[in-house]
């Protein structure tokens, strides 16, 4: 380094000093609360979600059918043309194993999350979701699964309507 | 033959080594004149609402973008090289907003980046990047979703210094009643003169199809308006707007092809006083003042009052339009009010001030507002305002301010030549 | 016929890295702006403008937190900005403050990155749910580590590379750091140690990640005219680039970082550079995990398409190789205050073309060097490259 510097500046505390009171703390919890308009595609999305189905749209021009759906191409940059139902089946892009929650607290039981490119739309569309009733060692590049829904009655047009996807046999 | 012309007509240098000089200087000056001068050839607004439930913040971009890029003749995955957009994380309710940017305004896989200002700044950002010569085509946008928001309040006061500030509570728009107790103490304005800012303004806004809360009402109406943060009342505050706008930009050559009336940006300025509520200077708009410096500097503004004939300036709260006209250096200290007052700052006035109707006319649409006083003076400029329309102008103003509790401003000189 | 401007790196900062620091991020940042003008031997006075960037507001806990650090980035009074395209941010800051120069407004620019990550409690983790889009991804509890996760895991996927060559990036970078001042973890482990490490979220265990932490770092930036003045051995950046992908990544395949490739040409075209293999004799890409090194080394076309862990393996990537990565430590070794981050890397390229960078200088006269930073949902690239 330039032969000038002596040390570099910085003053290094433990999260302990933190956490009991060792250093002078300030506290603030932000009032930061929104409600955010889902707007034309995803609200039919969330809606159709709701009745067990999922939906996309298809770029007439490039003829991609995306998912999740959306009112613009963004490759062609012109409005999409129409609606399309895509299967609730579809083939895993890549999986991990996940030992840590949101706020990266360790779980006991690991979550299985995986990109699933999903059977109707075009390939590689996929969505993010989480595996169920398979062992992390059992999961497969490439495996065919299949979503679990929700009962009709508890379903909120969310995406947490299907429950996870688990694997099926090949036909 | 320019130089020789010119060495011919002019009256002083006599001896051969004066010549020498003229012409070295001569070279110098136009050396700052080869530098790319730079244009607004495209705007796209989606129009200011108070509400915006049926579109998601993408689908409003993409309307606005594609007005923008139909109105420039331009195809953004084809011409269009660089991309600058403006959001803060706190007024979307992501962080990292800057991820959900690039797909509604045709930007994937192309150079995009942004800036967390004003669109005003992003515009001043896309000038540099072309002037510099990364792009040829850029485009710029910004937009607000205000009505997404539910606790703007608190919002605003995370913005509050942690220490000092915001363990004193409150809602955050006290500092604009403070600052503007301030300035009427130093300037000896009047609260009824703050009040035809918004009267004017309102008023201005009827004639303006993209305006959200246009009215006719009087000064009285402003002043029994019930009290904020006194000496601020209701209707002294500019309500909050969504809407996004998106321009176009394009260095000389290429702007002439694409257009009849390319806007040219003529001079720009920005500036950030101190953080600090506390060592602040409370009456003056300092920030402002400097940014004008700058762009005035770069545009050869001498007497903006003369020189500049449209003026669209930051009137968040009524106030701030004549403490803004004043470190425009476009009146003298205190002035201001007076010649609100007078009727000087009306659209047929000699000193048009925010013909389009003001952020207290539109709406206050967040970090958008500095792209919505640009929209108007390229629509003003380009002779396309219909009602609004000033006669016999060449150049215009826009300034933006960032907002409490900041001091930070931003000015932009356009002309039509 | 237009003239540009060519700009130069005349001075360098840079403050500790660490889990907590006892600064604010105004304190930080002062910090590293004197450092980095007093490197140059310039004041404030000098200095024209100044660009900041810094990562998600979320984390300081203060919302336009650009207006927060205005006078802790020396930018009192001054024209003042900030860009913020997420993790690219600390060498995208860089480039900002190349624009401000090269387009002929100001002569001097002052770049400042500053992070304080540790103000976000319980955990700087769990700001980072955040940054998800909230219909698709946040209900389903995501963690930041499960998408970088799923993108090694495809990258292994598709090329056949395993963990244990990965892991070699850790050990080499870690061990790399041993020689950096401000590193907060450097370390001489093995293969074995990475290997065993605590798995977060498979194929990422704990080893394979760099630390949330603190930190600030500044560059002073000025024209050809008054580069010449201030220092008799400037640093030029002679091409910048700057990309971002799809916000949709679950519609992209995720083994080829496309966006950081499509910037590494707009860089290499501005500097001329043809062969990137050849001509570039430094480069520090990002590094935030272990593949991610290697990833990003292909992006910048440094080597083919899954030949990058082939490169580290046989040593090319050492100090002493014939393609020094990541000379400081990266990441993996330094820390990761995002930001900041990356224009250490930018400061360390800065150090290494002058031969300033002490034990970790890389032998044979390095002329040419590239620093790269990635952010956003695995969408931005940012490129600068420089040559003395």
């Amino acid at each position: 380094m330039s032969a000038k510097i002596r040390e570099y500046p910085g003053e290094e505390i433990k999260t302990r000093d933190l956490m009991e009171g060792r250093v002078p703390v300030v506290r603030w919890r932000p009032e930061a609360k929104y409600a955010w308009a889902a707007g034309v595609a995803m609200s039919r999305f969330l809606k159709e979600l709701k009745m067990g189905r999922i939906i996309a749209r298809r770029c007439r021009k490039c003829g991609r059918i995306v998912v999740p759906p959306r009112m613009f191409c963004e490759w062609c940059f012109r409005p999409t043309d129409e609606w399309v139902y895509v299967k609730d089946t579809g083939i895993i892009n890549t999986y991990s194993v996940s030992y840590l929650a949101a706020d990266a607290t360790r779980l006991k039981e690991p979550i299985i999350v995986a990109v699933i490119e999903l059977d109707g739309a075009s390939k590689g569309i996929g969505i993010l979701h989480v595996l169920g009733e398979v062992k992390p060692d059992d999961v497969k590049f490439g495996m065919r699964v299949k979503a679990v829904w929700e009962p009709p009655g508890k379903r909120t047009g969310a995406i947490t309507d299907i429950k996870y996807f688990k694997p099926v046999q090949e036909a | 033959m320019k130089v020789w012309r010119l060495l011919r007509k002019s009256v002083s240098p006599r001896n051969f080594y004066s010549k020498l000089l003229y012409i070295i200087n001569f070279f110098h000056l136009n050396e700052v004149k080869m530098l790319r001068e730079v244009a607004i050839v495209g705007v796209g607004c989606t129009g200011f609402k108070s509400i915006t439930p049926d579109m998601s913040y993408k689908e409003l971009m993409f309307e606005a973008a594609t007005k923008a890029y139909e109105d420039a003749g331009v195809d953004p995955r084809r011409d269009i090289d660089g991309f600058v957009c403006c959001s803060e994380d706190y007024w979307e309710g992501y962080s990292i907003f800057d991820e959900y940017v690039p797909d509604q305004i045709g930007a994937a896989l192309k150079h995009l980046c942004t800036v967390t200002a004003d669109g005003l700044y992003g515009l001043i950002t896309s000038f540099m990047q072309i002037r510099a010569g990364a792009f040829d085509i850029a485009a710029v946008e910004a937009h607000s979703k205000a009505s997404d928001i539910l606790t703007f309040a608190g919002i605003v006061a995370f913005a509050l210094d942690p220490v000092f500030n915001r363990p004193l509570g409150g809602h955050p728009h006290y500092i604009a009643g403070l600052e503007m107790k301030r300035y009427l103490y130093e300037t000896q304005a009047t609260k009824e003169q703050c009040a035809h800012v918004v009267v004017k303004n309102k008023k201005n806004a009827l004639d303006n199809p993209l305006a959200a809360y246009g009215a006719n009402i009087t000064v009285e109406d402003v002043l029994e308006s019930e009290p904020l943060f006194y000496p601020l009342s209701r209707l002294d505050a500019s309500p909050l707007a969504d809407g996004c706008v998106v321009m176009v930009l394009a260095s000389d050559s290429v702007a002439r092809k694409l257009t009849d009336t390319p806007i040219w940006i003529k001079g720009v300025g920005w500036n950030s006083d101190t953080p600090w509520l506390e060592t602040r200077n409370w009456g003056r708009a300092i920030h402002t003042e400097l940014a004008a410096e700058m762009a005035y500097k770069m545009a050869g503004i001498r007497n903006p009052g003369k020189d500049i004939d449209l003026f669209e300036i930051d009137d968040q709260f009524s106030y701030k339009e004549l403490q803004h006209l004043e470190a425009l250096k476009v009146c003298k200290r205190g002035e201001a009010g007076k010649l609100t007052e007078e009727g000087v700052t009306q659209r047929d006035g000699d000193l048009p001030v925010n013909p389009s109707g003001g952020l207290l006319g539109v709406g206050y649409a967040l970090e958008t507002s500095g792209l919505q006083k640009v929209l108007e003076v390229v629509l003003q400029l380009r002779g396309e305002a219909r009602k609004r329309q000033v006669s016999d102008i060449k150049t215009g103003l826009a300034q933006i301010w960032r907002g409490v509790p900041t001091a930070s401003g931003a000015v932009i000189v356009l002309g039509g030549r | 016929m237009f003239v540009k401007k060519r700009v130069a790196v005349v001075g360098a900062g840079l403050t500790l890295f660490r889990r907590n620091l006892k600064e604010t991020g105004r304190e930080l940042a002062y910090e590293a702006t004197k450092m980095a003008l007093d490197s140059a031997g310039l004041n404030l006075k000098d200095i024209d403008c100044v660009t900041l960037g810094s990562a998600p507001d979320a984390f300081d806990g203060i919302h336009m937190k650009g207006e927060n650090l205005v006078d802790g980035a020396g930018a009192w009074r001054k024209p003042y900005s900030r860009v913020f395209v997420g993790g690219g941010t600390g060498v995208f800051v860089a480039n900002a403050g190349w624009w401000h120069v090269a387009s002929g407004l100001f002569d001097t620019c002052l770049v400042v990155a500053e992070e304080k990550m540790s103000s976000c409690f319980p955990h700087p983790q769990y700001a980072f749910t955040t940054i998800f889009d909230p219909i698709m991804d946040r209900p389903l509890g995501i963690n930041l580590v499960w998408i970088f996760a799923l993108e090694m895991h495809r990258y292994m996927h598709v090329h056949g590379i395993k963990k244990e060559q990965i892991a070699l990036v850790s050990v080499k970078n870690k061990g790399n750091a041993l020689n950096h001042p401000c590193a907060q973890l450097p370390a001489k482990i093995t293969v074995e140690d990475v290997l065993n490490s605590e798995v977060m979220v498979w194929p990422v265990q704990r080893l394979d990640v760099s630390p949330t932490s603190d930190g600030a770092a500044a560059i002073v930036l000025a024209s050809e005219d008054v580069a010449k003045k201030v220092t008799n051995n400037p640093v030029w950046i002679d091409g910048v680039g700057w990309c971002i992908d799809s916000t949709y990544w679950t519609n992209r395949d995720l083994y080829y970082p496309k966006y950081v490739e499509c910037a590494a040409r707009m860089a290499y075209k501005m500097a001329g550079i043809k062969n990137p293999r050849k001509e570039i004799d430094v480069a520090e890409p990002y590094d935030p995990f272990d593949y991610k090194e290697l990833h990003h080394m292909e992006g910048l076309l440094l080597c083919k398409k899954g030949e990058a862990p082939k490169l580290t393996e046989e040593g090319v990537t050492q100090r002493d190789g014939d393609l020094p990565v990541n000379p400081s430590g990266g990441l993996l070794g330094v820390g990761n205050p995002i930001a900041a981050a990356g224009l250490m890397k930018v400061c360390e390229i800065f150090w290494q073309l002058r031969g300033e960078a002490g034990k970790r200088q890389v032998p044979g006269d390095p002329r040419t060097g590239v620093a790269q930073a990635w952010g956003d949902l695995m969408q931005y690239g940012s490129v600068t490259v420089m040559r003395s």
